[in-house]
């Protein structure tokens, strides 16, 4: 069995992309990608930490890192689709994407 | 009311023990005294259906107001007939139900009703004459278009003296003499249009006022004293030893006792009820209502209620009497009433108004009742109210009946030979008019009379009252002979194109059956079979013809006897003999009838013989000893220059005092002001212009771009994440 | 077995490091959306390994399933008019990469540092649906029910976000966007 310090590096490794796709890239849409790429590394160390951990039936049945690691999908499926609409809106509106042109919002 | 009432029967209803009763035998209550609260009920409750009546509905108001009564009636009947067989049987026939109505802290407030042999007596009386005034006013209020206001009243009346007569709690009975004062109040006022009969309302009911607040201080005051409000409550009610050994034994002022102090207090408010002096004042003025309202109430009950009162504290105003004494509160009620009997006889041989001579009547009346009460005991008293109560009625309804008859003529100067005209009126007045008087043997008031005069003979404290009694009486026969005279005898002389008539049958039969009354209720009260002093006392009933042999018995009737047939004589040969008549030369106009001071000569009108053979005795008397003037510049004016202080305080002092007030606030407010815009809008405004400044500065630091925002956000989050770490790694929390 | 990893881990685990990285460089949005596919259904592998049957199937149904399409979908919906993204970096990306790296360099400093004496799973759990169900019926109910308004909300919200607003004169004052 791989160790459990494989699946964190690589869980690492997908959020430090989600974050850098996030943080770099000027299209918007990407940005939302960058962040559900994060959500699914955070995702991958629950799951990990659970499949490592006790799985006594004390609280949550011993299921507690998979039902959180559910919900955050649930949730970030959510999420998504609010984010998503709020970009299609704005394109609708300005007819760009781009993140850099977004300044409406300067002080 | 209608709170009241509710919160009386939910407090009765929710109570978690039965309410106690003392039942003579048997050992359990008697159903009727447990439904007795209905006979003041459904008159009530009659009353509150009338009221949502329309003014068109008379027929069903008078049906509701008839038969509420009549039902009452039936019950009081019914109820009386089991006192009389507990009596019969020889037991104490008092039988109490009461009820806690408010807590206050660790005593209660209780209610509750009694049934005794005085109750019962007293409630078939004032049903069964209510009754029969009832149907009298169907016919005498026919052509009057508030007749269903009218029913209303006299139910609510009938309801509320009904549960004063049942109130075993001096709570209760007060509060329902207050609904009789106001139902009084409503009825004298009845018309309330003409100006006399709203002053004569107010009158009545402020004149009853004062002695009531005094009745309520003598309540308080025995509240707090014993505890209880309840008369009987198996020893521990007020009128039972325990609590009147409590209340002898606390001094009060004057040298009084709390009990003698208190039976005073209580009597102030019978006075007021009864029209004892001097607060007789309203009781003549009550004859503004219509005539079925001065016969129910200022004849036969309402004013009967304070001597009732009188008769339930008994115990109380007796307390400490010794054998061959009687205590202050006694010797007080016993003078009052003797000075109000003669009184309001002299007053009444010179009224002119056929109402007014008989409210006088009632008012000297009241008098000997009082003074039967003071001297010979409670049922002395009761008798003469009991007979006074038929007989009185009985001749309210026959003036009634020849008011309706002469067309609302009052003034017996102006009426005449109706003896013709109305026989059955006449002949129904002529019984109630000797029962009054005393005559002799067949009428009873003779009976009831003469048993307060032995009384008062045999008064130990003084002879005063006996003889101003002798004097009344005299003057009594006199007044009710003059006044007979003048209307029945003689021939007519009011307006000549006005012509009397008799009345109909539905205001003739309650005459008749009261004048059956007059007569037979004598034999309840002879010395010979004396059943009403032993029903009221609960003792047995010995029929005794030595009765008649007491020692000065018969000697005294005898000489009451000879009053009685000087005065009637008198007025025979003053009145009657020659007769009455109409001056010839002077004609006569028909004017709108008068109520006010006494006395109007208008022309045409006859001077009476006493008049002009003695003028200045005569005015007097005819303006009633000048009582409502000796008020009127006294209590009143003294009143009224109060009332001019009030004012003058609030407009000038307390008004002034709150325009000064107001001044220093406008004074504050402006200063308000100029602080306000000087200072604070100063400062305020700089600091707003600071925080602007601050604020562009501020804003340049939002560019208004995601990324930049985005980054800085994950740098923040970086650099907390690495603290957090690095101080953790530091403190061993992470191996290294 | 290379390194102690088994090959299976190590396919899976390039497979998904290489979508990331696809989605981080490529030009073409659409080709980025794709890479984010392939690195969900990598991360779906993973799952499996784990033992984490569920998970995994949760997450190719959800979010290869719905949240990807979701994605392409937008991308082709904001297509502008024929204006392509010819630079698709902003103009500082030089501090955001180094904010990224930093961000792994931390992450794995705490991973290596907190290496566990016991490294080597423990059996498998035996995890069944109808278990998972159980659990989300009594432990986890408050979560599903509040996860379900969740949705609720999230669906209604962004269909009334993105929906074409009905044509008014004075739309002038709401378009925009700082130029």
């Amino acid at each position: 069995m791989t160790p459990l310090a494989a699946f964190l590096i690589v869980a690492a490794l997908v959020f430090a992309i989600g974050l850098a796709i996030s943080l770099t890239r000027r299209n918007a849409i990407l940005v939302l990608i960058g962040i559900e790429l994060m959500l699914n590394a955070a995702n991958l160390n629950l799951i990990a930490f659970w499949r490592f951990g006790p799985h006594s039936s004390g609280h949550g049945d011993g299921l507690t890192g998979m039902m959180f690691a559910i919900f955050s999908i649930a949730v970030a499926a959510a999420e998504a689709a609010v984010g998503l609409g709020l970009v299609i809106t704005y394109h609708r509106h300005a007819k760009t994407t781009d993140l850099d042109a977004m300044t409406r919002m300067k002080g | 009311m209608i709170v009241c009432s509710a919160s009386l029967m939910a407090s009765w209803l929710a109570q978690d023990q039965a309410p106690n009763f003392t039942a003579a035998y048997h050992g359990g209550p008697s159903w009727i005294v447990q439904i007795l609260w209905l006979i003041p009920a459904i008159p009530m409750l009659a009353a509150g259906l009338i009221a949502l009546l329309k003014q068109s509905q008379r027929n069903l108001a008078a049906g509701l107001a008839i038969g509420s009564l009549g039902v009452s009636l039936l019950l009081a009947i019914r109820a009386f007939t089991h006192v009389l067989s507990v009596w019969g049987q020889g037991g104490v026939a008092r039988e109490v139900v009461s009820f806690n109505w408010i807590e206050l802290g660790a005593t209660h407030l209780q209610l509750g009703w009694i049934l005794d042999p005085l109750a019962a007596i007293m409630l078939v009386m004032v049903s069964f004459v209510g009754l029969l005034i009832f149907v009298y006013a169907t016919g005498y209020m026919a052509h009057d278009e508030n007749f269903t206001r009218f029913f209303c009243f006299l139910s609510l009346f009938a309801g509320a003296m009904l549960g004063v007569i049942i109130a075993n709690s001096l709570l209760l009975l007060f509060m329902c003499w207050e609904i009789v004062g106001l139902t009084s109040y409503l009825l004298i006022g009845f018309w309330y249009q003409k100006p006399s009969a709203a002053a004569a309302a107010k009158k009545a009911f402020l004149t009853t006022r004062i002695g009531d607040i005094f009745f309520l201080l003598g309540i308080v005051w025995l509240f707090a004293q014993t505890g209880t409000m309840l008369f009987y409550n198996h020893g521990a009610g007020a009128m039972e030893p325990v609590a009147l050994a409590a209340l002898l034994s606390q001094p009060a002022a004057l040298g009084l006792t709390a009990a003698g102090a208190i039976g005073l207090l209580i009597f102030a408010g019978a006075a007021g009820k009864s029209g004892q002096l001097p607060l007789h004042v309203w009781l003549p003025d009550a004859m503004e209502g219509p005539t079925p309202v001065s016969a129910l109430i200022h004849a036969a009950t309402m004013v009967a209620a304070g001597v009732y009162l009188i008769a339930r504290v008994y115990p109380l105003m007796s307390a400490g009497a010794t054998a061959g004494g009687t205590t202050v509160s006694l010797t007080v009620v016993a003078w009052i009433g003797a000075l109000t009997a003669l009184f309001g006889a002299l007053v009444a041989v010179a009224q002119n108004d056929i109402k007014r001579i008989l409210a006088y009547s009632t008012v000297s009346q009241l008098g000997y009742m009082m003074v039967g009460l003071a001297t010979g005991g409670v049922a002395v008293g009761m008798f003469h109210l009991i007979t006074h109560a038929f007989f009185k009625a009985l001749l309210f309804l026959g003036a009634g009946s020849v008011i309706h008859g002469c067309h609302e003529e009052q003034d017996i100067r102006r009426m005449g030979g109706l003896g013709k005209i109305m026989p059955v009126t006449f002949l129904t007045y002529a019984v109630g008019m000797l029962a009054l008087s005393g005559f002799p043997i067949f009428f009873s008031g003779f009976w009831s009379k003469d048993a307060i005069i032995g009384a008062a003979h045999a008064w130990p404290v003084s002879e005063g009252p006996f003889v101003l009694l002798l004097i009344g009486a005299l003057l009594t026969a006199f007044y009710m002979t003059r006044q007979v005279g003048y209307v029945f005898f003689g021939s007519w002389r009011g307006p000549s194109h006005s012509h009397a008539h008799e009345s109909p049958l539905v205001m003739t039969l309650p005459l008749s059956i009261l004048a059956v009354f007059a007569i037979g209720l004598g034999v309840l009260g002879t010395p010979a079979w004396p059943w009403f002093t032993s029903f009221i006392e609960s003792k047995r009933l010995l029929v005794d013809m030595h009765g008649f042999s007491e020692p000065g018995l018969v000697p005294l009737m005898g000489f009451a006897v000879v009053l009685v047939l000087l005065g009637l004589g008198a007025g025979w040969w003053l009145y009657m003999q020659k007769a009455v008549q109409r001056p010839a030369t002077a004609p006569v106009h028909h004017h709108q009838q008068e109520h006010g001071d006494e006395p109007q000569h208008r022309p045409g009108d006859i001077v009476d013989v006493l008049e002009s053979s003695a003028p200045i005795i005569w005015k007097w008397l005819a303006n009633r000893l000048y009582f409502d003037e000796l008020y009127a510049a006294t209590v009143l004016r003294w009143y009224a220059a109060l009332a001019w202080l009030s004012d003058w305080l609030d407009r000038r002092v307390w008004g002034g005092t709150v325009a000064a007030i107001a001044k220093g606030f406008r004074g504050l407010g402006w200063a308000n002001k100029a602080i306000d815009s000087q200072w604070i809008d100063g400062t305020f405004d700089k600091g707003c212009e600071e925080l602007v400044t601050g604020g562009g500065l501020l804003a340049w630091l939002q560019a208004g771009r995601t990324s930049r925002y985005l980054r800085v956000l994950a740098l923040g989050v970086l650099v907390l994440a690495g603290l957090e770490l690095v101080v953790g790694a530091m403190s061993g929390q992470v191996r290294p | 077995m290379i390194f102690g990893f088994s090959i299976a881990f190590l396919l899976t685990a390039a497979l998904t490091v290489a979508g990331a990285l696809a989605a981080a460089l490529l030009k073409n949005l659409v080709h980025c959306a794709l890479s984010l596919t392939v690195t969900f259904a990598g991360l779906a592998l993973l799952y499996l390994q784990l033992d984490a049957q569920f998970a995994g199937f949760a997450q190719i149904l959800v979010y290869i399933g719905a949240v990807a399409i979701l994605v392409v979908f937008a991308i082709l919906l904001t297509r502008g008019a024929g204006i392509a993204e010819y630079r698709g970096f902003s103009s500082s990306w030089l501090l955001g990469l180094s904010i990224a790296a930093a961000t792994f360099a931390l992450l794995g400093w705490a991973v290596i540092k907190s290496l566990p004496a016991e490294t080597e799973a423990s059996a498998a759990p035996a995890v069944t649906v109808q278990s998972i169900g159980a659990a989300l019926m009594s432990s986890y109910v408050l979560p599903l029910e509040i996860v379900a308004v969740l949705l609720t909300v999230a669906l209604i919200g962004a269909v009334i976000v993105a929906m074409p607003e009905p044509r008014t004169r004075k739309s002038g004052a709401e378009s925009g966007g700082g130029q």
